[in-house]
């Protein structure tokens, strides 16, 4: 599969082929500009490829119409390094607002915002804003909203880019928690610490080309 | 999404906005009125004519001693000429009832509408024209009446009370469609103002409206408080804008129509068929223009 940005010779993704299977986790690793970021945003839709074809849960994207790809959104749960949240929505609220825009009962809520907070060890901070939660609480909270409607597979861009060390194993420990649940998990990081640590399938992009693929795989060769 | 959700987020995105709101209900509720009024002076004008109409006829003046035209070469009716007239008149289908005047019954009228001036005095009834007066049953046929009866032996002259209205009208006409311009000028206006309101408002609820996208809102809940929140402050201006013209048509009722005996003016079944035009009008234009402005603001 290649893309290539209208107005951009050089393809952002060049003949990449790979598959994840159900349940993995999987390192995206790269510079900038290796293409990384085009990748998730391939896998949500919000690209099309210039070539080749996508397929997310079982479902070719080229033959998705627009109007589907809302159900698609909801298969899989977003991260990113700038947490994304809602400044004047408490906790609760943030994480209660997936559930809200997916249709779900008030008491359906009531039930599985509290649940999900536990899991990301929040509990009780339910009635705070953002903006008294540190960095590595703010992602917690993010991770709550992505995972609280349980989708299939989690894509997380670079969710430790703005956390310090210890903050980020915290951020990973849970990732891994939720990956153990049978979610897929797609993480985009910078972070060779983290990637070393874990020892999961590493796929490595260069200039829009996969130039390894590693299973239990570090950051880099020099290590 | 369920019903109390949106209606949250509408009530949240209104009152954030709130100078906004106000200008939009403000824009709404003038534009509207003024659109209102342009509606009530087209209800005004059918009323006018209605009431004219009903009053108007057709003379057929018939010669006298005094008659020129060459229809009347040869002196005064006779009376089986005005019997074939009167006959030929009650024949024709569009001719709800004919009257004749005698000079005397026109002397008697016309010593009554002048009964102050000083030309009363002066004039004799044998200085009166008889006539023959037509009402139809259309008033716009007087066509027929002309044709049949211009230039016939013993008529005079055929006259049609409605020409003199006719330029009264064209004027209210004028009067009208002015209005009613202005009302869809400004109408306009509002809609613009709509559109650029949404734009704001989607700019300042990018982040909102980027996480609903992100959790798979489909397209039509992202856009949808926008459309509530425009047709919110449209249905808001149009009530103030029903208070206005409900209070234009007391003010007509109370201060105008004791003054201006000569016709009767609009009724109430006119300010509500008014309103709903405009309802109508107010919502399909905050619709349009909000429906058209997220397409290209609010993508999905």
């Amino acid at each position: 599969m290649s893309k290539t940005y209208p107005s951009q010779e050089r393809p952002a993704l060049d003949g990449v082929n790979l598959e994840v299977a159900k349940g993995e986790f999987v390192f995206l690793v790269g510079l900038s500009g290796s293409g990384k970021s085009t990748f998730l945003r391939l896998v949500l839709k919000e690209e099309n490829p210039t070539s080749g074809k996508i397929y997310v849960a079982g479902k070719d994207l080229s033959k998705l119409s627009g109007w589907k790809v809302p159900e698609l959104r909801r298969q899989v749960g977003t991260v990113f390094q700038d947490f994304r949240l809602l400044p004047n929505k408490t906790i609760f609220e943030n994480v209660a607002f997936t559930l809200h825009v997916l249709g779900y009962s008030q008491k359906e809520i009531n039930r599985e915002v509290p649940e999900v907070l536990e899991l990301v060890g929040l509990e009780g901070y339910g009635d705070r804003r953002p903006s008294q939660l540190s960095g590595g609480e703010q992602q917690r909270v993010a991770i709550a909203r992505a995972f609280v409607s349980h989708p299939a597979i989690l894509i997380a861009d670079e969710p430790t880019g703005n956390l310090d060390p210890t903050m980020s194993v915290g951020i990973m420990k849970l990732l891994d928690r939720i990956n153990r649940t049978g979610t897929t998990v797609v993480m985009a990081t910078h972070d060779s610490g983290i990637v070393d640590q874990m020892r999961k399938r590493v796929i490595e992009l260069e200039g829009g080309l996969v130039v390894r693929d590693q299973v239990r795989g570090v950051y880099g060769y020099s290590g | 999404m369920r019903a109390r959700f949106v209606l949250s987020e509408v009530g949240i995105g209104l009152r954030r906005n709130l100078t906004m709101t106000f200008a939009v209900i403000v824009t709404v509720a003038t534009s509207l009125s003024l659109l209102g009024f342009g509606l009530l002076s087209n209800a005004q004008v059918g009323v006018m004519k209605d009431y004219w109409y009903d009053k108007i006829e057709v003379s057929i003046y018939l010669c006298g001693d005094l008659s020129e035209t060459p229809s009347c070469s040869a002196g005064k009716i006779t009376i089986p000429q005005k019997n074939q007239i009167e006959q030929d008149l009650k024949a024709i289908p569009v001719v709800q009832n004919v009257y004749y005047e005698s000079q005397a019954d026109a002397f008697k009228r016309f010593q009554e509408r002048f009964k102050d001036s000083a030309i009363a005095q002066n004039v004799t009834p044998d200085q009166l024209p008889e006539s023959f007066r037509v009402k139809l049953k259309d008033p716009t046929q007087f066509a027929v009446i002309q044709s049949a009866f211009s230039g016939r032996p013993g008529v005079d002259v055929v006259q049609d009370q409605r020409a003199i209205l006719e330029k009264f009208f064209r004027l209210l006409n004028v009067l009208r469609n002015g209005a009613l311009f202005i009302g869809l000028i400004s109408v306009l206006t509002a809609a613009l103002l709509i559109s650029n309101t949404i734009r704001i408002a989607a700019f300042n609820r990018r982040r909102e409206t980027g996480v609903m996208k992100l959790v798979g809102a489909s397209s039509f809940s992202i856009q949808l408080p926008f459309l509530l929140e425009s047709i919110f402050s449209a249905i808001f201006g149009w009530t103030v804008a029903l208070g206005l013209l409900s209070g234009f048509k007391v003010l007509v009722d109370q201060r105008v129509a004791p003054l201006l005996t000569f016709t009767r003016f609009f009724g109430w079944d006119a300010v509500w068929i008014a309103s709903l035009q405009l309802l109508g009008v107010g919502l399909l234009v905050a619709s349009l223009a909000s429906l058209i402005t997220l397409r290209r603001f609010v993508k999905v």
